[in-house]
């Protein structure tokens, strides 16, 4: 519990209108869009700049108290649910641009600020921020940073990672660091700035961050393969990057996805195929109309039943626009909707399908299927009701068999949402008791008094690992 | 770590309202939430303000609080359930199709029959409101009357000369100032209730009149039966109906809601129409969801279910069954335009631009198909009415219409479809965020440069009418129902 004196505190720092302990604001900071987890903060803060949040943090960090930075709270590993308590810090009134550099080609930005609307704003400017999560619309660039999320264009163009070339972050002792710069090379010791992206907030609080900006791709085309077998879309999936194609999207859409997807956007799929791939090449138009006309081939060379070209940049659009929509869709199917992002070598994509649809059966449980198909990256979804305990336990046991089969691909139990609270339990699976080891004691070189996202990343214990046969 | 409860529990402290609320409120809709967000961009009071507890995500997290027994509702829980619009742009963003606008209508009606916060005078003024005149039809248009002798007799004059009206607070000072001349005589009053189709017939339509339209806006509804018999449908106006009862339901008075959808359903059915056509986007929003108000009504539920299923805003029923020409048809017709057609008068204030010619066709043969055509070239723009919109889910209609009017250029709205803070009675119970989200609207009205600002909703009228006149634009720019618009430039070929 937080005592008067430093609730005190806090409003002196930030203003008593910016810091509140009301029951709806700690019941409205209490979830994120992570399934079945909910837990209240003692009181949620909205800093102004940085300045704030080292004052925060150092007083935070004297009392012991944990605190949670938010952007807008989409993320799906239970990342921003503060387990421990404490204090949420709400990070959307820092939204600014501070600057577009156009002769170094970067931007500077705040962490509140808004993924959609940056990426629209730099566009308007002529140039392309490629990072786009399917929570774009709502997420937070300091979310991303966080969480180094990906999203549909991550084969081509790599995710958050690759483009945050600078930071300016906060410690938990109230210190703040700038680390890289508007620089393409600086090995000037070690690589904070990469270290900082994709730590989940339990490191340091990013409170400033460049980023790099490219010139966008001329010409844009988007098409739709559809398959009445999953397996031809999934090897379609492989022999494409088989072929040296590499797309800037390739996404994979089962048969139930389809459907929902379509329930809401009503783009008139097709209601009667196993599969779709959504695949969009862009760069200068020769090369886009050959990869094009070559992945269309491959996609014949697998069966698929038709493929077919979108007309315009609306109807491209409205695809991309849907698919994004594809994981809060499945809700219409039951009301809880478990999203995992198991991701293997694109390789094995048709493989893991197919392991993924035979745990599923044995489990008797339904995972629909979609997701980044081609940068190996497929978000198996179970559709169930967070009220039928029995059942939600036979779900947690097939993910629990899909992570076993992903790193027995060669791949990872998170390919982008983070370990969070969720996949904490399995994170040794994946880099080893040696590779936990080193990760705590950066933990505790960063937050030696545990107070930034406490509860996360780590696990109390791993789970045990039940290395299964081949099936 | 609290689990999500899978049942509603009945822990902590339980007041009257928390009961009433666990009772009440859709727990499934609750469930089908899945906090992903994409609410939070829509939603107009999250822009404003930033603050989860203001977005539709937020509302539904209180409210399920509440149901499983995490929270005692307080005021503030009253408050933010009243500081939604009830725009309902969160249900066309939500991909899991949560019913939002049901599960704030069962919120507010629990909170009406708790809340203590109502002081003695907004009690009596709701009860009158809500039991004493929407109601009745009767007394709507006695009020009508004596407001239409309160603007004719000189009264008006004088009470703005004398300083009166300093009196009152300033949104309802200027809402004073724009509105448009009542009436007392409805439009069955003023040109009977039956009205055949002009050339070939297409069907039946049974016009929905409302009671503040029939009051405020009678011109705006003859417009409505002559352009729905220019386009060939035959109209009749079932005389027992009666208000439709959205701001009974928006209110938390159900039950109110509930017995006015009965009269307007038995009324229609009698009358045999083959759809209802309702101009107004707020009272449509409601009529198409009277199977849903009466889907536990053993008596009604298939009767109200018939009316949701027929009932169509006027755009939409001219663009989908009506004979319209395409809008070269227009063109060519409106280029041998001779003549001036009679102008509007009543509902909408004739043009008070020099740059807007009152100029429109005439009506010539008595077959064939309507098209719409303007003499001198005007700019337009429209601003979405959020039920029309997002409930009946009609955005194309309205502009394919305003698209088909020769010499007009249609100019969209930066984010027309976003609430412009009207919200029924919002904007007088909620001055603050509503006046504040207007002047966010007219900043983007203003960058149009557009002569007429069109809608489809008597509220969004008013409301586009008070942004006119507060940011000083009167006299550069009209504000126009959609159908007095086209009614003015109807032509027959």
């Amino acid at each position: 519990m937080l005592g008067d004196s430093v609730k005190q505190k806090l409003r002196e720092i930030v203003g008593s209108q910016w810091f509140k302990d009301d029951k709806e604001s700690l019941i409205t900071h209490s979830y994120d869009s992570t399934p079945m987890l909910q837990s209240l903060p003692d009181g949620v803060i909205y800093p102004e700049n940085t300045a704030q949040v080292s004052a925060i943090l150092k007083l935070l960090n004297e009392h012991r108290i944990p605190v949670v930075s938010r952007g807008s709270g989409t993320n799906l590993c239970g990342g921003t649910v503060p387990v421990e308590g404490g204090i949420v810090m709400v990070m959307h009134r820092m939204n600014r641009i501070l600057e577009v550099d156009l002769d170094n080609l970067t931007a500077t930005v705040q962490p509140g600020l808004n993924t959609k609307q940056f990426s629209t704003h730099v566009e308007g400017l002529g140039l392309f921020y490629p990072p786009d999560p399917g929570s774009m619309a709502i997420s937070t660039i300091g979310g991303n940073i966080a969480e180094c999320s990906g999203g549909l264009r991550g084969l081509k163009y790599g995710t958050t990672k690759d483009y945050v070339i600078g930071l300016e972050a906060v410690l938990a002792n109230g210190e703040i660091i700038r680390t890289g710069g508007k620089l393409m090379k600086d090995v000037a010791g070690y690589d904070l700035t990469k270290l900082l992206v994709g730590s989940e907030g339990t490191l340091a609080v990013v409170t400033e961050a460049i980023l790099k900006l490219i010139p966008p791709p001329k010409t844009k085309k988007t098409m739709l393969a559809m398959y009445k077998d999953l397996y031809g879309a999934a090897r379609t999936v492989s022999k494409i990057i088989e072929n040296r194609i590499i797309p800037a999207t390739l996404e994979f859409l089962d048969n139930p996805t389809i459907r929902v997807v379509d329930d809401f956007a009503k783009l008139g799929l097709p209601l009667d195929m196993d599969a779709i791939l959504l695949i969009e090449q862009d760069g200068d138009s020769e090369t886009v109309e050959r990869d094009i006309a070559r992945i269309a081939e491959i996609c014949q060379s697998e069966n698929a039943e038709r493929v077919t070209i979108a007309t315009d940049e609306a109807e491209a659009l409205k695809l991309m626009t849907a698919r994004r929509s594809a994981f809060t869709a499945l809700a219409r199917l039951r009301p809880t909707t478990i999203l995992e992002d198991a991701t293997v070598p694109r390789s094995k994509i048709a493989e893991m399908v197919l392991a993924i649809n035979e745990i599923a059966a044995r489990h008797n449980v339904t995972i629909c299927t979609f997701g980044h198909a081609g940068d190996g990256n497929l978000h198996p979804t179970a559709t169930t009701d967070a009220r039928d305990k029995e059942e939600i336990h036979r779900v947690e046991e097939a993910f629990e068999e899909i992570f076993e089969a992903a790193i027995r691909l060669g791949g990872t139990i998170t390919g982008e949402h983070g370990v969070g609270l969720v996949k904490a339990p399995y994170l040794e699976w994946k880099v080893g008791s040696a590779g936990i080891e080193v990760m705590r004691s950066i933990k505790m070189a960063f937050d030696p008094n545990n107070i930034l996202n406490p509860g996360k990343m780590f696990a109390k214990s791993t789970r045990k690992r039940v290395v299964l046969g081949h099936a | 770590m609290l689990e999500s409860k899978g049942s509603k529990s009945s822990e902590g402290s339980c007041s009257e309202l928390a009961t009433t609320l666990k009772n009440t409120l859709n727990y499934d809709q609750l469930t089908n939430c899945m906090r992903c967000g994409f609410c939070l961009p829509a939603c107009p009071t999250f822009r404003e303000t930033g603050i989860e507890a203001e977005s539709p995500r937020g509302r539904i997290a209180l409210m399920k609080a509440v149901a499983d027994g995490l929270m005692d509702p307080d005021y503030a829980f009253e408050t933010q359930m009243n500081h939604c619009l009830g725009c309902r742009a969160c249900e066309p963003a939500c991909p899991a199709d949560v019913k939002y606008g049901q599960l704030l209508e069962q919120a507010r009606d629990s909170v009406e029959q708790h809340t203590e916060s109502h002081r003695w005078w907004v009690k009596l003024a709701r009860k009158t409101a809500f039991e004493g005149m929407f109601p009745h039809q009767g007394r709507m248009r006695l009020l009508g009357g004596a407001l239409q002798v309160y603007q004719k007799s000189g009264l008006r004059g004088l009470v703005r000369g004398s300083g009166m009206m300093k009196l009152f607070p300033k949104h309802m000072q200027q809402m004073e100032r724009i509105l448009p001349d009542a009436s007392y005589r409805g439009v069955v009053e003023q040109i009977g209730s039956v009205h055949p189709a002009k050339g070939e017939r297409v069907g039946t339509v049974g016009l929905f009149r409302g009671c503040i339209m029939d009051v405020m806006f009678t011109e705006t509804n003859k417009h409505t039966v002559e352009l729905l018999n220019a386009a060939g449908f035959d109209v009749v106006i079932p005389e027992s109906q009666n208000c439709c009862g959205a701001l009974h339901a928006h209110s938390g008075e159900q039950d109110g809601a509930r017995e006015l959808a009965k009269r307007n359903i038995a009324a229609f059915k009698a009358a045999g129409v083959d759809w209802i056509a309702s101009n107004a986007g707020g009272c449509g929003a409601l009529l198409v969801e009277y199977d849903h108000l009466l889907h536990d009504d053993q008596q009604y539920a298939s009767d109200a279910k018939w009316f949701a299923k027929r009932t169509l805003d006027v755009s939409k029923l001219l663009v989908e069954h009506g004979r319209l020409q395409s809008a070269a048809a227009a063109a060519a017709a409106a280029s041998k335009v001779q003549g001036t057609a009679p102008s509007c008068g009543g509902g909408t204030a004739a043009a008070t631009s020099a740059e807007v010619s009152e100029n429109s066709a005439g009506c010539g043969g008595s077959c064939g198909s309507v098209s719409f055509a303007s003499a001198d070239p005007v700019r337009i723009t429209y601003q979405d009415s959020c039920h029309l919109r997002n409930v009946m889910r009609s955005s194309e209609a309205p502009r394919k219409l305003m698209k088909s009017v020769a010499n007009a250029e249609f100019v969209e709205l930066f984010e027309s479809d976003r609430c412009c803070g009207s919200a029924g009675i919002y904007n007088l119970t909620q001055p603050e965020m509503a006046g504040q989200i207007l002047d966010h609207k007219m900043d983007h009205v203003k960058q149009t440069g557009a002569h007429y600002l069109l809608t489809s909703n008597p509220g969004c009228l008013l409301q586009m009418k008070l942004g006119i006149e507060k940011h000083g634009m009167s006299g550069k720019m009209e504000a126009v129902h959609l159908v007095d618009f086209l009614h003015e430039r109807i032509c027959k070929e």
